[in-house]
């Protein structure tokens, strides 16, 4: 099969300049054929959504805001290995290591914690390579409705553990939540 | 008796008016409204029930905004350009017939301002003045793309008045008057011109869309070439009054595409509910009649508007010159011949 003769839909329709009839020449056949593809929209189911009183269903893989996850006990799962920055395609994610001290062990799960974990929100195409990376469990992109609030300055779009970590209360309901069950 | 003529006839006039000026609102809803059903759209839906509130809120937001004047080598013009287009807009309706006649009070009441003998060249007349108002905007403007497409309108105002004068006269020929009021009676039952004068009809419906500046003909207005066309320098209610004359315009083109061609008030059956319902219910009925027609032409406006792109220039005036102008005479000539076929034949002794 040549390239010429191939089409994918089926719809393939050659382009001539064959000199029009008389009657073809008038358009009026062809404008009211095109009225008629028109009135048929009419009669169709309309596509838009009337937004602020109805949502659009999101998919099950939508991915929203990041979360930097707690364990039971309220510490940080996160242990600055990386990986979620090695793996992040758009290079959003940095972080800094520390070494967790003797009195921090009820705030960070392991010997090694991330002392600044920054994503760049304006590089973030929330493909959710982090969460697959991370063998710890500490990064999840939430079913959040709202990626990323609109803001004037480019420095408040570097999200850092304040607005990405659990909050406290949160990792205490779930904790109360696993204990019921 | 001379003073009940007065009064009757202004209220006639301040009815008209505040209908056409209705219309003229509802137009601009009903566009965005067919615009978005077209789409697959909802459209308006936020002003009131389904958006019916949409024109107050526009002229409310028209009337608020700031009117910004350029420096303009002419500051009268530049206001009266919108004045003109929209009185000529109105002007036209003073002649249209809206029904036959209500019997009120013990008197006939004619429903039309006036009925006067020329009613046909009036309305051409009056059509012509509304060049002037694009015209003298555009120059007014002091910008050169609002000239531009002001001689853009012009040229093809001018060019399409002939066409539409052309294809009028067949139909006047059939008819023998130029008064309205007759040409709307003489229509009785299904007698309609359309059937009589299919050819007349097409030509006169494109021009009207060239003399309203509606798609496929706004070239006047095309943003991609001419940034906003004619009006670009207006705001608030200036550039309103621009839009709302289109709109105006387009109901008045509306009425007379009804009254000429698809038989005005009358309907069939008319003259058994004039028998059994009483003049006034059959008349009442009949100005429904017209105001459907009328509402189908508006309809049919927009509907085109989103099906058929935008002429080139230079297409639009070969469809002008040497498209409708040669049909229309010949659509005379035709009209002629069958008009004397059987003095033709006995001329020829057969």
């Amino acid at each position: 099969m040549s390239i010429e003769t191939i089409s994918l839909s089926g719809r393939k329709k050659e382009v001539s300049d064959k000199k029009m009839t008389f009657w073809e020449s008038l358009y009026l056949v062809a404008i009211v054929k095109g009225l008629f593809i028109t009135i048929r929209h009419l009669f169709t189911r309309k596509v838009t959504v009337k937004y602020p009183e109805q949502v659009r269903e999101r998919s099950t893989v939508y991915r929203g805001q990041h979360l930097l996850k707690r364990d039971e006990q309220g510490r940080e799962n996160c242990t600055a290995c990386g990986l979620c920055a090695l793996s992040c395609p758009a290079e959003a994610i940095t972080m800094t290591a520390a070494e967790r001290k003797p009195e921090e062990k009820h705030l960070y799960r392991e010997e090694k914690y991330a002392s600044v974990y920054e994503i760049n929100m304006l590089r973030c195409i929330f493909c959710g390579l982090c969460e697959e990376a991370c063998p710890k469990d500490a990064i999840y992109l939430t079913e959040s409705k709202v990626l990323v609030p609109s803001m004037y300055e480019r420095e408040s779009f570097i999200f850092g553990k304040d607005k990405l970590v659990m909050p406290l209360t949160q990792a205490m309901q779930n904790a109360q939540l696993n204990n019921a069950n | 008796m001379e003073s009940s003529i007065i009064i009757e006839k202004s209220i006639f006039i301040f009815v008209i008016f505040g209908l056409t000026m209705l219309m003229a609102m509802y137009s601009t809803w009903a566009e965005r409204k067919v615009a978005a059903w077209l789409q697959d759209r909802i459209g308006p839906n936020r002003a009131g029930p389904w958006g019916l509130l949409q024109p107050l809120a526009d002229g409310l937001k028209l009337f608020s905004k700031e009117e910004f004047l350029p420096d303009t080598p002419n500051k009268f013009l530049f206001v009266a350009g919108p004045a003109i287009s929209m009185s000529v807009a109105l002007m036209t309706s003073a002649v249209i017939p809206w029904g036959d006649k209500l019997e009120m009070f013990g008197r006939t009441v004619v429903l039309q301002a006036t009925d006067i003998d020329v009613a046909l060249l009036y309305i051409f007349g009056v059509l012509s003045v509304g060049v002037y108002g694009i015209m003298i905007g555009g120059w007014a403007s002091n910008n050169k793309f609002s000239l531009m497409s002001a001689m853009r309108a012009a040229s093809q105002m001018i060019s399409y008045e002939v066409a539409m004068g052309l294809s009028i006269i067949a139909l006047l020929m059939m008819t023998g008057t130029l008064s309205l009021r007759e040409i709307a009676a003489g229509q009785q039952g299904m007698n309609w011109n359309v059937f009589y004068q299919p050819v007349g009809f097409i030509i006169f419906l494109v021009c009207s869309f060239a003399e309203t500046n509606r798609t496929p003909f706004d070239l006047a207005e095309c943003e991609a070439e001419l940034i906003g066309g004619y009006h670009t320098e207006y705001s608030s209610m200036r550039m309103g009054f621009y839009l709302f004359a289109e709109y105006a315009s387009m109901f008045i083109s509306s009425t007379i595409l009804a009254v000429l061609y698809f038989g005005a008030y009358n309907y069939p059956g008319m003259s058994w509910a004039v028998e059994n319902w009483g003049v006034n219910a059959a008349n009442l009925i009949g100005f429904g009649v017209l105001f459907g027609k009328i509402c189908f032409f508006i309809f049919f406006y927009m509907w085109v508007r989103w099906t058929i792109p935008r002429f080139r220039y230079d297409q639009l005036m070969r469809l002008g010159w040497q498209g409708l102008i040669p049909i229309a005479i010949v659509n005379i000539f035709i009209t002629g011949i069958v008009m004397l076929w059987p003095e033709i034949m006995s001329a020829l002794g057969m």
